[in-house]
C-alpha cells in the first residue's frame, strides 16, 4: 500500500499528539489522583431505607477536615438538600437512587457521577476554595427533571 | 498524474423506476422527520435563552416529551432512512446490480411500520424517555418495537447489498469490489455488529418489561447494551456522510481520489474499532470497573486515527480538485473550490465544522476533562458539530444532487440552497460556542431550562448564543425543505442529472499480494468480534447475571 510522503509525516504527527494526550491522561490519573467512580458495591433499591448507610443520609465527620456525605438522589430532589462543609475538607460522597437514573454533579468541580439504581457511586473530593455550588441532577430523570437540585456550600473557617 | 479509473461500468447502470421511487420515498420519510424535529430543536435551543415558546405547540405535554421526538426524529429517523437510500443505490451502481425488489419493500416497509409505532408512543406522551431509552423509565411497548423495527429495516438494506455482492462477484471472479461498493457495503457491516447489543436490549429486556411479561429491568446493564450499540451509531450515521467524501466528493470538485488501499483501510479501521468504545459514554456510571473504562479510552483514541487519515486524504482530494480549477498558492487554491454548487458547498462546510466535533470529541474521551462536561450542555454543543453538522450537512449537500437524480427534475434554487448550507453552518458554530461555554459553567444539558427551579447567571450569554444559533439552524434546514419541496413540485422535468458523481482515484487497487484481502470480509469482521470480546467480555464476565432489581417508572 503505497502512502504519499506528507501523509506519512501528517499521520506520524498525529499519531505523536494522540499518544500525548493519552499520556497525559494517564499521568492525571497516575500521578495527580483524578479517578472516575468505579465498582462500589450493589444493593437493592427497594431496600435502601433500611440499607446502611442509606438509611441515613447527610454529612458525617470520619476525621479531622475528612467527611462523608450519603446522598440519596429521587425523583425529584437530593436527600439531603443541602451540605455544608468547612474549607479544605475532603469530602467522599456516597450515592445511590431508589427509582430511576438520577446525575449528581457539584458545578464548578470534577464530581460528577450518575446515580444507577442497584449501584452505589462513590468519588472523593478536597473544597480549596470557599464558596457555593449548586448541586445538579444532569440525568433526565422524568417530567420533574429540571426540579431537582440541591446545594453545596463550602465555609470559611 | 497517472489516472486509474475506479469506474468499473462507466456505462451508467440505472435501476429500475419503481426502485428509484422506494429509495425516494425512503429519503422522503428521513425528511419528513426532520420538520417535526426542527421544529422542537428550535423550541429547545430557545429555552436555553429561557425563552419558552413550547407553551404555544399544540398538544405537546413536557418539554421531553419534546426532546425525544427531536432526538429521534433527528439521530435515528432521518439519518437511517438517508443511509437506507443512498448505500443500496451507491451499492447497487458501483456494481451495475439491480437491488432484489421484495427485500427492498420489506425494508421500506418495516422502516414505515416501525417510524408509525414510534410516532403513536410519543406523540402520545408514552415515550418521554428520549432517544437513550435508560430504563426504568418505560416507555410503551410500541415505542421499543417500532424503534426495533427501523433497525430491521437497515438489516434488511444489508441483506439486498450483500446479496448484490455476491452475484457481481460471481460474475467476476478475482477483480477488485469496486471501492464505493465497498466502502458502502462495509459501512452497513459494521452497523449490524453494532446494532446487535441494542437489539438484545430492546427485544431481551425492554420489550418484555413494557409488556408486563417480566416484572422487572437491570437498569446498569441495559444502560451498558445502549452504549455497546450507542458510540457505534454515530459511526453508522457518519459513514455514510464519508462514502460521499471519498467517492463522491473529489469528482465533484473536480479532483480525484488520493488512494483506494488508503480508503479501504481506513473503513476497515472503523469496522474493527467503532464498537468497542462504548464505556467512554459510561466513565462517570458506578458498577464498571476503571480498567475497563481505561481500555475503551485508549480505544476511543484509537479510533480518532482513521478520522484523521480521512481529514488527509479529504482535504487532499479537494486540492487536487481545486488546482485543476486553476487554484493557486498553498491556501488561496481553497476559494477556487465550485462554492456555486450547493451540493459541495454544503459538504465542504460540513468537513470544517467536523474539525471543532473532533476535537471537542477527543475531550469527551479523556476521562479527565469528562469529569467536568459529562452531562453538560458541552455534549449537545459537541455532538452538534458532529452529527448536526458533519452528517447532517452532508446528508442535505448529498440531497441536492440526489433528489434530482431520483426525480430527473432540475435543482430549484440553487443559490438559496447556497444560502442554506452557510446560514446553517453561521448557525451550529454560534449554537456550540453557546452549548460549549455554559456546559464549561456546569448548564446540565437536557433540562427544561426556561422552567428549571435554579439558574445560575453564568450561563446566561451561553444560553442567549444557543437560541441564536438554534434558530439560525432551524431557519438554515427551513431553506432546504424549501429547495427540495419546489425541486419535487416544480423542478424542470427531464434536468437532473444522468449518474451519481462518481470520483477517480490516482492509487489503483492492486490485484496481487496481501491487498485483495481486504476485500475478504468475514476475516475483518471476526477480527471486530475478537476486539469487542476483549473490551466488553470482563465486564460481562464478572456481571452477568442481569440484576432484576428495577420496576418501571412512567411519570412523564
Amino acid at each position: 500500500m503505497k502512502v504519499v510522503v506528507y501523509e506519512k509525516v501528517f499521520l506520524g504527527v498525529g499519531i505523536l499528539c494522540l499518544v500525548a494526550c493519552l499520556a497525559a491522561l494517564f499521568y492525571a490519573s497516575a500521578v495527580m489522583g483524578i479517578h472516575l467512580p468505579g465498582r462500589e458495591g450493589e444493593l437493592d433499591p427497594e431496600e435502601i431505607a433500611s440499607t446502611p448507610p442509606f438509611d441515613d443520609p447527610g454529612l458525617r465527620r470520619v476525621a479531622p477536615k475528612e467527611y462523608e456525605a450519603v446522598v440519596v438522589g429521587k425523583v425529584w430532589q437530593f436527600d439531603p438538600r443541602e451540605i455544608r462543609v468547612p474549607v479544605g475538607s475532603k469530602v467522599t460522597f456516597i450515592a445511590t437512587s431508589p427509582d430511576v437514573i438520577h446525575g449528581f454533579h457539584v458545578q464548578g468541580t470534577r464530581i460528577n457521577m450518575m446515580l444507577i439504581p442497584g449501584q452505589i457511586s462513590k468519588t472523593s473530593y478536597r473544597f480549596q476554595i470557599p464558596g457555593e455550588h449548586l448541586i445538579l441532577c444532569h440525568e433526565y430523570c422524568g417530567f420533574g427533571h429540571h426540579l431537582m437540585y440541591g446545594n453545596l456550600i463550602v465555609e470559611e473557617e | 498524474m497517472r489516472g486509474a479509473p475506479t469506474v468499473f461500468d462507466p456505462s451508467g447502470f440505472r435501476l429500475p423506476d419503481g426502485q428509484r421511487r422506494v429509495l425516494r420515498w425512503m429519503l422522503y420519510i428521513g425528511y419528513a422527520a426532520l420538520v417535526a424535529g426542527i421544529f422542537h430543536g428550535l423550541a429547545q435551543s430557545l429555552s436555553y435563552a429561557n425563552i419558552d415558546i413550547l407553551q404555544y405547540f399544540p398538544a405537546l405535554r413536557s418539554y421531553y416529551q419534546g426532546l425525544t421526538a427531536h432526538g429521534v426524529a433527528n439521530a435515528l429517523i432521518f439519518t437511517f432512512s438517508f443511509a437506507n437510500a443512498f448505500l443500496p443505490l451507491m451499492t447497487a451502481r458501483a456494481l451495475s446490480e439491480r437491488l432484489n425488489g421484495k427485500l427492498l419493500w420489506s425494508s421500506f416497509g418495516t422502516l414505515v411500520v416501525g417510524n408509525l409505532m414510534v410516532i403513536y408512543a410519543v406523540v402520545t406522551n408514552q415515550a418521554s424517555v428520549l432517544y437513550t431509552s435508560y430504563a426504568p423509565l418505560q416507555a410503551h411497548w410500541s415505542y421499543y418495537l417500532g424503534l426495533v423495527l427501523v433497525v430491521v429495516s437497515t438489516w434488511l438494506i444489508l441483506a439486498n447489498q450483500l446479496l448484490m455482492l455476491r452475484r457481481w462477484k460471481k460474475a467476476n471472479p478475482g477483480e477488485r469490489i469496486p471501492l464505493l461498493a465497498y466502502i458502502s457495503v462495509i459501512s452497513y457491516v459494521m452497523w449490524f455488529l453494532a446494532s446487535l447489543p441494542i437489539a438484545t436490549e430492546f427485544l431481551g429486556f425492554l420489550i418484555p418489561w413494557s409488556l408486563g411479561w417480566m416484572a422487572k429491568v437491570d437498569p446498569l446493564l441495559t444502560r451498558t447494551l445502549f452504549w455497546f450499540t450507542g458510540h457505534a451509531i454515530v459511526y453508522a450515521w457518519l459513514l455514510p456522510a464519508y462514502v460521499s467524501w471519498y467517492a463522491l466528493i473529489p469528482r465533484q470538485v473536480d479532483g480525484k481520489l488520493l488512494s483506494d488501499p488508503l480508503t479501504r483501510f481506513v473503513f476497515i479501521l472503523f469496522l474493527l474499532l467503532s464498537i468497542p468504545t462504548g464505556f467512554h459514554h459510561q466513565y462517570t456510571d458506578p458498577g464498571i470497573s476503571t480498567s475497563m473504562k481505561a481500555v475503551h479510552a485508549v480505544l476511543t483514541f484509537g479510533v480518532f486515527f482513521p478520522s484523521l487519515a480521512t481529514a488527509f486524504t479529504v482535504l487532499a482530494s479537494l486540492e487536487i480538485g481545486a488546482r485543476n480549477r486553476g487554484g493557486r498558492g498553498i491556501v488561496r487554491w481553497f476559494a477556487r473550490l465550485p462554492w456555486d454548487d450547493p451540493s459541495v458547498t454544503a459538504q465542504v462546510l460540513a468537513m470544517i465544522t467536523f474539525v471543532f466535533g473532533g476535537i471537542t470529541g477527543l475531550i469527551n474521551a479523556s476521562f479527565t476533562m469528562n469529569q467536568v462536561i459529562h452531562n453538560t450542555t458541552w455534549v449537545p454543543g459537541h455532538f452538534h458539530m458532529t452529527v448536526g453538522s458533519a452528517v447532517a450537512l452532508t446528508l442535505v449537500g448529498v440531497a441536492y444532487w440526489m433528489v434530482p437524480y431520483l426525480t430527473g427534475r432540475k435543482l430549484w434554487g440553487r443559490e438559496l440552497a447556497v444560502a442554506s448550507s452557510w446560514v446553517y453552518t453561521v448557525g451550529v458554530l454560534i449554537f456550540a460556542r453557546g452549548m460549549i461555554s455554559a456546559g464549561l459553567e456546569g448548564m446540565p444539558r437536557r433540562i427544561y431550562r426556561a422552567q428549571a427551579s435554579y439558574d445560575d447567571s453564568a450561563w446566561d450569554l451561553g444560553g442567549i448564543l444557543t437560541g441564536i444559533g438554534g434558530s439560525l439552524m432551524f431557519l438554515g434546514i427551513f431553506l432546504f425543505f424549501v429547495v427540495i419541496g419546489m425541486t419535487i413540485l416544480v423542478g424542470r422535468k427531464g434536468e437532473g442529472p444522468d449518474d451519481i458523481p462518481w470520483s477517480e482515484t490516482v492509487t489503483a487497487p492492486k490485484t496481487s499480494g496481501w491487498e485483495p484481502k481486504m476485500d475478504r470480509l468475514w476475516i475483518w469482521v471476526v477480527v471486530a468480534v475478537v476486539l469487542i470480546l476483549v473490551a466488553y467480555g470482563p465486564f460481562f464476565a464478572s456481571y452477568l447475571p442481569p440484576h432484576f432489581i428495577s420496576e418501571g417508572f412512567s411519570r412523564f
